[in-house]
C-alpha cells in the first residue's frame, strides 16, 4: 500500500487555533462551543481563509479571537448587520456570527429580527448563559423570574424572552438550541447550520460558571432532552416546532426544532447578483449607462 | 447685475406645484438656460403650502435671488402669500374663476384666466396649473412648440387623447394671454448650451455610482431619501446592491460590513439618522475599515423640521463617536460638486482606511441646478489605497502567514486585506488590538502597545492633510470686506460679493469644502490681509465661526447667521454687510420675507 500523502488543502483542528488562547474563565460553556465550532469546520473541509466569524460584544464575542478565520470583533449588538453586509458583498464567504444573550437579545434585538426575516444565509451562535458576564453579572433577556442578579439584587420581575420562538415567528429558516454540556450533538447541529442555504440560529446553553449560580450544567443537564431521539419530531412541521419551543422545566428540548430549504437566501433573491459575487464584479459604469444616466436629465 | 428671470408657484401639497415646475426646467435648460430651483414645502403630502423658485438665466444662476418676476398662486392662499412680493415689472397670473388677488405695487401685472371658459376643467383638474404655463410661456416669449414637446413627452404614456388635450389647454392659455396680457420686457433669451437638470441627492447618488459604489443602504430620512430613491431605481443598471435596513445604526454597520469585505459602500441620512450612527463611525475608524456616509442636514435640533434647511450638524460630525480617529468632512458647494466630491471623499476615505462625511444640507440635496454635462464624468479617479483582495495581482508586501493587519508603519497605514485572501486571516477588532489585531482590551491591556496603535492610527490625519487641498479666496486680495462660508452657501455669496461689488463695496470670498481637513494655517495665512472679515452661516451658534477659532484662535469682525428654516437671499447677506461695515452690529440675523 502506497504512502497516503498529506492533502496540503486538508484542514485540522490545529489550523483553527487562534493567535491567543481564550480567556473565559476556566470552566465557562464557551470552551465547548468553540471547540464545536473548530471541528463542525473540519469535518466540512471548509479552507480558514472562506470562514468570517463576526462577533459584536460580550465575554462569548471575543470568540473571533481565539479561532483562526478571518474575523471581526465589531460593536455591542451589531454583529448581524455587520455580517449582512459581509455576506452581500461576498456570498462565496461562509458566515458565522457569534455573541451572547445579552448582545443578541438585548442591544441587538432590532437587527436578530431582521436578520431572521431577511434570510442572510449565516449561521448566528448565540452562547447563551442568562447572564451578562462582562459587566460582573447582571439580568438579561433571558434571565428567568426571581433570578437574583446586582442589578435585580431582589429578583428578576421580567419575563424572559424565549429565543426559540422568537426565531420561528420571526420566520428563521433554521432553528435549533443546544448544550455546551453535549459537545457531539453541538457540533452536528453547527455543522447542518452552516450547510443550511438561509439563516440558521443555534441558541446554546452556554452557562457562566462566575454569574449565574441558577442555569449550571448541573441544572441542565437532567433537563435536556434531544429532539434527535424522538424518531416522531418532523423539524420540518412548524407548528409542532412552535409548540416544543414552548416547553421549559423539567424537560428542554435541545436540537433541531425546525428547518424549511424552501426559500431563497438574501442573496439569492437580490436582483443585481447574477451568478458572481458583488466583491467579483465590475464597479465601473460602462459609458453607454452613463450617458443614459444623464439623458435622463436633459 | 445679472439677467435673471424668477417664477414662483405656490399652491398646496397635492394641487400640482411640481408638474409646471417641471415644465418650465425643461424648457428653460433645452432652451440653453441655467436655473436654479428651490422648493420651500412641509411635511404633508396633502395640504400646507408649497412655494417652488425656479430662477434662470443665460449665466450661471446660483441661487434663488432676491426677485419674483412672476407669480403662479395655485389657490388663495398662495396669492395672499406672495403677491405683496412682486416688484414694478413683475406679473401674477391666477385663476380669475376662485382666487381673489390683492392689492398689488404698482407697475404689477395682474393677469386674470377665465379658466372655465378657456378648458373643460370638469374633465381636467389641473387646467388652470396648464393654462398658466401656457400664458407663462406666452409672456417670456418662447414659441409654443418648446411647450408642447414637452407635454407630449410627458403624456405619452397616458395616450394621444390625453397628450391632445393637454396640449390643447396649453395652446388655450398660451393664445389667451398672447391677446390679453402683455409681455415681459425682457424676452428669454436662447443659447446653444444643454445642461442636466438634478438634484443634490441624484447627484451625489451619481457620484457614488461613478466612484463605483457597490453596496448602498438607507433608512428613509428626510431630507436624504432622494439618494436611496435614485439608487434603488437605477440599482439594475448601475449594477449597485441597494437594501433598505431596519435603522439608521443597521444602515453604518452593514456598510462597514460590505466595506469590510471589499466594496465601496456607502449611506446617507440626515441628522437624528446620523446620531443613531455615530457609534459605527467609531468602528469604522478602530476596525481601519473605510465607510462613506453622507448627512443631508435639517433644521434641528431631534427631530426639528424635516423640509427646512439648515447647516447645524457641523458639531455633530466633528464629534461624532467617542475617542480621537482620523476622519474627513467634505461640505460639497454646489449641485454640481455633490457629484465630484463623491469620488473624491472614497479616495480619501480607502487610501486612509478611515470614515469619510459628506456634510450636505437640505438647500442642496432637495434643490436643482442645471449643471453641463461634462461636469458629470463617471470615470474618475479611483483610489482603493493598499487593499488585498481575492482578485489584486500584487499581494502586499506582508503575506506568508507574516501579515499584520494593523501593521505598524510611518504613514499609519497598514495594508487592507479583505476576507477571502488565502493567508491573510486575521480578525478585525472593535476594541484596541495590537499589529496583529489581538485585543489588547481585556487580559492583555498594554500602555505601550496602547499608545503606538493610537499614533498609527492618528499619524494618517498628516497623510490626509496632505492629500486635500487647501481653500482658496476668490476675488480680489484687497476687498473691503471677506465673506467666509462652508458649503452650500457658496452660491449665495458669490452673488452677494458681486451686488457689493457692484454697489461700490468690494468684496471677496473665502468658501470652505473640506471641515476636515481644515488647513488652518492656509486659512490664516489668506485672513491676514483682510480688511473686515464676515462669517455666513445657516445656523444659530456661529458652528463654523466657533470651530474656525478653536482650530485657529481666528475671531472674525462680525457674523451673519440664518436659522429660520430657510435658505440665505442675497439681499440678506448685501444688507447684513452694510449694516455691519457701518458699525451698527457685529451679528446680523436676516428676517426671512417670504411666508413659506
Amino acid at each position: 500500500m502506497a504512502t497516503a500523502l498529506v492533502d496540503p488543502k486538508h484542514v485540522t483542528m490545529s489550523d483553527f487555533k487562534g493567535k491567543v488562547d481564550p480567556d473565559w474563565c476556566p470552566g465557562c460553556g464557551d470552551f465547548g462551543v468553540l471547540a464545536a465550532v473548530q471541528k463542525a469546520l473540519v469535518d466540512l473541509q471548509i479552507p480558514i481563509h472562506e470562514v468570517v466569524t463576526i462577533s459584536g460584544i460580550g465575554c462569548s464575542s471575543n470568540f473571533p479571537g481565539f479561532i483562526n478565520t478571518y474575523g471581526m470583533h465589531t460593536l455591542h449588538g451589531r454583529a448581524l448587520a455587520v455580517a449582512t453586509g459581509v455576506k452581500l458583498a461576498n456570498h462565496e464567504l461562509t458566515v458565522l456570527v457569534t455573541g451572547g444573550d445579552g448582545d443578541g437579545f438585548g442591544i441587538g434585538g432590532n437587527h436578530f429580527l431582521h436578520t431572521m426575516r431577511r434570510n442572510v444565509d449565516l449561521l448566528y451562535i448565540v452562547m447563551d448563559n442568562q447572564i451578562y458576564g462582562l459587566t460582573t453579572g447582571q439580568t438579561s433577556p433571558t434571565s428567568r423570574v426571581g433570578m437574583k442578579t446586582k442589578s435585580m439584587p431582589f429578583g428578576n420581575i421580567e419575563a424572559p424572552a424565549n429565543p426559540i420562538s422568537l426565531a420561528l415567528a420571526a420566520g428563521a429558516t433554521f432553528v435549533a438550541r443546544g448544550f455546551s454540556g453535549e459537545q457531539k450533538h453541538l457540533t452536528e447541529l453547527i455543522k447542518q447550520g452552516i450547510q443550511h442555504k438561509g439563516f440558521s440560529f443555534l441558541d446554546v446553553f452556554s452557562p457562566c460558571v462566575t454569574y449565574n449560580h441558577d442555569n449550571t450544567y448541573q441544572w441542565f443537564r437532567p433537563r435536556v432532552k434531544k429532539l434527535e431521539e424522538d424518531s416522531a419530531y418532523d423539524s420540518a412541521h412548524w407548528m409542532t416546532a412552535m409548540e416544543k419551543s414552548l416547553l421549559w422545566g423539567d424537560e428542554i428540548p435541545i436540537g433541531k426544532f425546525f428547518e424549511r430549504t424552501d426559500l431563497p437566501a438574501l442573496h439569492e433573491a437580490e436582483p443585481v447578483l447574477n451568478g458572481s459575487a458583488l466583491l467579483q464584479q465590475d464597479p465601473r459604469i460602462p459609458p453607454d449607462i452613463a450617458r443614459s444616466f444623464v439623458e435622463e436629465l436633459m | 447685475m445679472k439677467q435673471t428671470f424668477t417664477i414662483g408657484i405656490g399652491g398646496a401639497a397635492g394641487q400640482g406645484v411640481a408638474t409646471p415646475g417641471d415644465i418650465f426646467a425643461k424648457i428653460f435648460s433645452r432652451r440653453g438656460l441655467h436655473l436654479n430651483a428651490y422648493n420651500a414645502y412641509q411635511s404633508i403630502i396633502r395640504g400646507g403650502h408649497t412655494f417652488l423658485t425656479i430662477r434662470t438665466g443665460p449665466e450661471k444662476v446660483t441661487n434663488m435671488g432676491d426677485r419674483i418676476d412672476l407669480l403662479i398662486p395655485l389657490n388663495q392662499d398662495a396669492m395672499n402669500r406672495h403677491l405683496k412680493l412682486l416688484t414694478r415689472g413683475a406679473a401674477c397670473i391666477y385663476n380669475a374663476e376662485t382666487i381673489k388677488p390683492g392689492v398689488a405695487e404698482e407697475g404689477v401685472a395682474l393677469c386674470p384666466l377665465p379658466v372655465s371658459k378657456l378648458a373643460d376643467i370638469s374633465r381636467n383638474k389641473v387646467a388652470q396649473n396648464t393654462l398658466a404655463v401656457g400664458a407663462a410661456l406666452s409672456m417670456m416669449g418662447i414659441g409654443f412648440q418648446a411647450l408642447e414637446q414637452v407635454l407630449t413627452e410627458q403624456f405619452k404614456k397616458k395616450g394621444e387623447a390625453v397628450v391632445a388635450e393637454n396640449v390643447g389647454i396649453a395652446r388655450a392659455g398660451y393664445e389667451y394671454a398672447s391677446a390679453n396680457f402683455k409681455p415681459f420686457a425682457w424676452p428669454l433669451p436662447m443659447a446653444n448650451n444643454r445642461y442636466a437638470v438634478l438634484s443634490g441627492n441624484i447627484a451625489m447618488a451619481m457620484g457614488g455610482a461613478a466612484a463605483g459604489v457597490k453596496f448602498y443602504c438607507a433608512y428613509p430620512m428626510s431630507p436624504s431619501t432622494g439618494v436611496l430613491h435614485w439608487m434603488a431605481s437605477h440599482a439594475r443598471k448601475a449594477e449597485i446592491m441597494v437594501r433598505q435596513v431596519e435603522d439608521e445604526i443597521g444602515v453604518v454597520n452593514m456598510a462597514i460590513g460590505a466595506s469590510h469585505a471589499g466594496v465601496r459602500s456607502m449611506c446617507a441620512t440626515s441628522g437624528g439618522g446620523f446620531a443613531l450612527m455615530s457609534e459605527g463611525l467609531g468602528l469604522s475608524a478602530m476596525m481601519e475599515t473605510p465607510v462613506v456616509v453622507i448627512d443631508c442636514q435639517r433644521a434641528g435640533p431631534s427631530t426639528g423640521v424635516p423640509t427646512k434647511t439648515e447647516q447645524g450638524d457641523l458639531w455633530q460630525m466633528l464629534g461624532a463617536a467617542f475617542g480621537d480617529y482620523p476622519r474627513a468632512i467634505a461640505a460639497p458647494l454646489d449641485i454640481g460638486d455633490c457629484f465630484k466630491i463623491i469620488p473624491e471623499i472614497f479616495n480619501i476615505a480607502d487610501r486612509f482606511q478611515c470614515p469619510g462625511i459628506v456634510l450636505c444640507d437640505l438647500l442642496l440635496s432637495e434643490g436643482r441646478l442645471s449643471v453641463d454635462p461634462k461636469d458629470l464624468d463617471f470615470a474618475p479617479v479611483v483610489d482603493r489605497g493598499e487593499l488585498i483582495t481575492p482578485m489584486s495581482p500584487i499581494r502586499g508586501s506582508n503575506g506568508d502567514g507574516a501579515y499584520k493587519r494593523y501593521k505598524i508603519t510611518d504613514s499609519g497605514i497598514s495594508p487592507r486585506a479583505v476576507p477571502g485572501v488565502p493567508g491573510y486571516t486575521h480578525t478585525a477588532a472593535s476594541d484596541e488590538h495590537d499589529e496583529d489585531g489581538v485585543l489588547i482590551s481585556d487580559e492583555f491591556t498594554n500602555p505601550t502597545k496602547r499608545r503606538a496603535m493610537m499614533e498609527k492610527r492618528m499619524r494618517k490625519v498628516r497623510g490626509i492633510e496632505a492629500a486635500v487641498p487647501p481653500p482658496v479666496l476668490s476675488g480680489p486680495r484687497d476687498a473691503d470686506v471677506t465673506l467666509i462660508g462652508w458649503g452650500s452657501t457658496k452660491g449665495v455669496i458669490e452673488e452677494a460679493c458681486e451686488i457689493l461689488t457692484e454697489q461700490g463695496i468690494s468684496a471677496n470670498q473665502l468658501q470652505i469644502r473640506w471641515l476636515v481637513p481644515l488647513h488652518g494655517d492656509a486659512i490664516l495665512d489668506i485672513l491676514k490681509h483682510a480688511r473686515h472679515t464676515i462669517i455666513v452661516e445657516n445656523n444659530y451658534s456661529g458652528q463654523f465661526a466657533r470651530y474656525l477659532r478653536s482650530e485657529t484662535s481666528y475671531v472674525p469682525n462680525g457674523y451673519i447667521r440664518k436659522y429660520d428654516g430657510e435658505p440665505f437671499m442675497p439681499h440678506h447677506i448685501v444688507e447684513a454687510v452694510k449694516e455691519q461695515l457701518g458699525g451698527a452690529s457685529k451679528i446680523s440675523v436676516p428676517t426671512h420675507e417670504i411666508l413659506v
